[in-house]
């Protein structure tokens, strides 16, 4: 929040006089860290950090997952240009953050739906889940997520028919459960393809080793912490290995982390800024919340995949974690002991 | 009271329960039924309907025993008063409309605890005369199924493709439309009340900006007069004028 703080009065040094002197109201005590971050820059690296996901879903899945994607981030640029032109606010998507919704939205998209389908989950994510609250930062629920269990829950049957032609339309039809699905019914699965991406799902989240890259990256460079991405992760294996019935089984346990929505979920839609705790300490016991119930919804639910559920329940309940994770003031002491002195 | 203005105060509750303080849209009550049962357009009129008769009966009943029910066991006499005519009704929808009363199911008798039915018992019927009170039923009532109707269209509409129950699923189908299931499921219902609320704002802040005096009043006032600490409102949730005191007192 810090940062934030000192980018605005950075920022509004240029503008007219009495916007500088609110803006100088709100700075922050010292010591102050001098950044260039700023909502389009993070963006923009998150969005990098997606490309080599976004790269191999097109590799994988032809032709038609770029015409997903490409419409996807068109209608949510023009939805929130055109809510911000009817209601006369400020046009915000300079920031870049609805390229990213609609990216994240086209990736969480399996590749046989119709065209219409990302305009409508575009629609539904920037005008009902982001801008009817506020637009960015005051949106309680991941817009892409959001809208993505709009579209589940709307068209059941589109979203899970998972038929695909690896390599665009040449090739034959390939459908099939997803390798989450195959786990759950106790069917084969092979452990390097799910890696590589070869198989069924949604267009961005078949490939393990891409989006590792991305988070990675996103990691090193500090964009996001590692904390709630490991705990996401570890909290689901460890729920898995105790409530499974399959225990340690290492090829189990890597089939949970490499099938499904997990990788996504974990590094690039739990981690959304706006809608995850802010302190390290609500981030982890976020962390632990999403993986034991990805646990449940995956081992106890009617469907294979339960990430996506998942984070926005997770979501709804950030402003408690926020709240029993209150950082104490720096020589701040409980009342009681205070008395004993 | 002149005949003329009694002959205007009957239809004033009338348009106040039907418009001015529509219970879905202004007062916020009921929406329990609101949103459960509004899944087609067929079962909000219905539960509109059914809600309208026995919300209707309890009033004229209640009005009428107004001085006779004692102040402090009012509540009981009241719910006993709505529970006869919520069984009569029941008892009358399974006789001869049992499709809609297996449509409604649990919610028929849930009707005993609607808020509209006590709220306007509590509010209206015990302060005031029979006719005034079978009207405000009425208007109410209406109220209540107009809204509760909306809702339904909109989610069949929307949810199945079709509308009181005559589909034209198969001509859209047919060119690759697909109903929007989650309108005829729970967060659908929501988003419906939602979005005609926001439209009846829309139609509010329009009449404000004309200069007119709102024909739909602002959701503000929380219709508990006893827990209400605004000054200089004695308006027990409707007064034209001043015409139309209360009559009951309420500490």
């Amino acid at each position: 929040m810090a940062n934030e703080n000192n980018k605005t009065s950075e920022t509004n040094e240029n503008t007219a006089k009495s916007e500088n002197k609110k803006a100088l109201r709100s700075v922050s005590a010292t010591p102050h860290i001098r950044d260039h971050s700023s909502t389009a820059r993070i963006m923009s690296l998150v969005i990098v950090a997606l490309m080599p996901a976004t790269l191999d879903g097109i590799r994988v899945f032809g032709p038609k997952a770029l015409a997903i994607i490409l419409i996807s981030i068109v209608s949510c640029i023009v939805f929130e240009w055109g809510f911000e032109k009817i209601t006369k606010q400020k046009v915000t998507i300079g920031d870049r953050s609805a390229v990213l919704t609609g990216l994240l939205l086209a990736l969480n998209l399996p590749v046989s739906v119709p065209l219409w389908m990302p305009v409508l989950g575009g629609f539904f994510a920037i005008v009902v889940v982001k801008m009817l609250f506020g637009g960015l930062g005051k949106n309680f629920m991941n817009p892409a997520l959001g809208a993505r269990c709009f579209l589940m829950l709307s068209f059941s049957k589109l979203m899970t028919d998972f038929s695909y032609r690896p390599g665009g339309n040449g090739a034959d039809v390939v459908s099939g459960p997803t390798a989450l699905a195959s786990l759950k019914n106790g069917e084969a699965y092979d452990l390097k393809q799910m890696f590589l991406g070869y198989e069924a799902g949604t267009i961005g989240e078949t490939s393990a080793l891409s989006l590792l890259l991305g988070g990675c990256f996103l990691i090193a460079i500090g964009v996001i912490g590692w904390e709630l991405t490991y705990t996401y992760i570890l909290s689901l294996l460890v729920f898995v290995a105790i409530f499974s019935g399959h225990g340690l089984d290492i090829n189990y346990l890597s089939a949970h982390v490499y099938g499904g929505g997990l990788m996504l979920g974990a590094f690039f839609m739990a981690t959304d800024y706006v809608t995850r705790p802010i302190t390290k300490k609500g981030q982890i016991l976020y962390g632990i919340f999403l993986g034991v119930l990805t646990g449940i919804f995956r081992l106890y639910g009617p469907g294979a995949e339960g990430v996506s559920y998942a984070i926005i329940i997770g979501n709804l309940i950030v402003p408690l974690i926020e709240r029993v994770t209150l950082p104490k003031h720096f020589g701040y002491q409980k009342p009681a002991k205070a008395a004993k002195n | 009271m002149e005949t003329n203005q009694k002959k205007e105060s009957l239809w004033t509750p009338f348009i106040n329960g039907l418009v001015k303080e529509n219970p879905t849209f202004v007062l916020m009550l009921g929406m329990c039924p609101t949103l459960a049962v509004t899944t087609s357009a067929i079962n909000g009129l219905g539960m509109g309907l059914t809600t309208t008769v026995v919300l209707m009966l309890s009033n004229i009943i209640i009005s009428a025993l107004r001085n006779i029910i004692p102040d402090k066991v009012r509540i009981p006499a009241f719910i006993v008063i709505i529970a006869s005519f919520v069984t009569i009704v029941g008892q009358f929808l399974e006789a001869y409309l049992p499709a809609l009363n297996s449509a409604l199911g649990m919610f028929i008798p849930l009707i005993v605890v609607n808020c509209i039915i006590l709220g306007r018992a509590e509010a209206f019927a015990s302060k005031h005369g029979v006719m005034a009170s079978a009207m405000d039923g009425l208007g109410m009532g209406l109220g209540f199924s107009v809204a509760l109707t909306l809702i339904g269209c909109v989610r069949e509409i929307l949810g199945s493709f079709s509308v009181f129950g005559i589909s034209f699923k198969e001509p859209l189908e047919s060119i690759g439309m697909t109903p929007i299931a989650i309108f005829v499921m729970a967060p659908g219902a929501f988003f419906v009340l939602a979005g005609l609320n926001a439209l009846m704002s829309v139609i509010r802040d329009k009449q404000l900006a004309a200069g007119k005096e709102s024909k739909i009043r602002a959701g503000s006032c929380s219709h508990d007069c006893a827990s209400c600490g605004e000054d200089g409102c004695a308006h027990r949730f409707y007064d034209e004028k001043g015409q139309d005191k209360p009559v009951g007192k309420k500490d």
